[in-house]
């Protein structure tokens, strides 16, 4: 998967490795592959462009996810008699807690 | 209610590219954050007795709690009503959260029973399973050149109009996954948990969590990808 390779063929969705790939870029993306798993990766996206560009795409669509889902959408207030339910048993809980 | 540790694992030896976000005590990485996140603090201060963490810490999971159920019901009733269940019950039950770190998966693991009690269906259950197959690329799609026509909420002149659309997309391509990779998709990617607390919270193995992840993921990534290239002209 070297520069120095010419005669590699396109890659894209038909290439095994690039599926293989495919298939562990959330891992990659989330730090959860091993050292190795991740050199792997790495290397064969240093020289494929087709899987770079997907990567990327994946990663503003992780971020997009984030940050415009996570928008909270406003709850109305939580009732008083609700609030001081809330509190009657934290404090029952403390109380079992020996707190 | 006793929980175990999130990841017993502790393994440091990951490699970390990843997607981070800015905000304190959480990360993508899979791993326990090494800052605290306030949520624990909060619950250490409660079970500590200190009323001043009492109201930060119901504003907080009352608002994560909805948010979490309105994206998986899509019923404002329903998800204000599981909510307002969820913290009586973590109140309750405040007394068996023997770890305040686990605070996030104990409350979201509370509040998904309430949610699955409410649809009285399981989200273990899925109607359909999302292949890799059909999330691949195709050769002549969107495919593997999309890269860069999602928008940078940054740096777009039309951002704020995008961010409103690309928000609205992807409100409608999340309630067409099916539910249990939504539910994924959401505690991951939105409430921030770890793969080892999704799981928990899922009752799921972490590998079964991070494939579901991934195909969620890129079953949002399609349905954007669409929107976007259907948008054209926009140059995103």
């Amino acid at each position: 998967m070297k520069n120095s390779e010419p005669e590699r063929p396109a890659h894209g969705p038909a290439d095994a490795s690039c599926v293989e790939v495919f298939e562990r870029l959330s891992e990659y993306l989330d730090g959860e592959l091993t050292p190795a798993d991740c050199a792997h990766i790495e290397e064969h996206i240093r020289d494929c462009p087709p899987c770079v560009a997907f990567l990327e795409s994946l990663r503003s669509c992780i971020r997009a996810s984030h940050s415009l889902l996570a928008e909270h959408p406003a709850s109305r207030p939580l009732p008083e008699d609700v609030c001081e339910k809330l509190k009657a048993a934290w404090q029952a809980a403390l109380q079992r807690l020996g707190a | 209610m006793t929980m175990m540790l999130p990841d017993a694992n502790g393994d440091m030896s990951r490699c970390t590219p990843g997607v981070h976000h800015p905000h304190a005590g959480t990360s993508y990485d899979g791993k326990m954050a090494d800052l605290e996140s306030p949520e624990v603090e909060w619950a250490r201060r409660l079970l500590a007795g200190d009323a001043g963490a009492f109201t930060p810490f119901v504003e907080s999971f009352q608002s994560k709690v909805f948010q979490y159920t309105w994206l998986m019901c899509a019923q404002r009733e329903d998800a204000e009503e599981v909510a307002q269940d969820t913290l009586v019950k973590v109140f309750e039950s405040f007394d068996q959260l023997r770890d305040p770190r686990l605070v996030k998966a104990w409350v979201f693991r509370i509040a998904k029973n309430y949610c699955l009690m409410k649809r009285r269906r399981s989200v273990f259950a899925p109607e359909r399973e999302l292949s890799l197959d059909e999330l691949m690329p195709g050769p002549d799609s969107d495919g593997l050149a999309l890269a860069g026509r999602v928008p940078d909420q940054a740096a777009l002149p039309e951002a704020q109009m995008l961010q409103a659309e690309l928000g609205h997309e992807l409100h409608a391509a999340l309630s067409e996954l099916p539910e249990s990779y939504r539910s994924v998709v959401l505690l991951r990617d939105v409430e921030e948990l770890t793969t080892a607390e999704a799981a928990q919270v899922l009752d799921l193995s972490q590998d079964v969590v991070k494939q579901r992840l991934h195909r969620g993921r890129l079953a949002l990534r399609k349905r954007l990808a669409g929107y976007l290239n259907n948008e054209g002209g926009k140059g995103v």
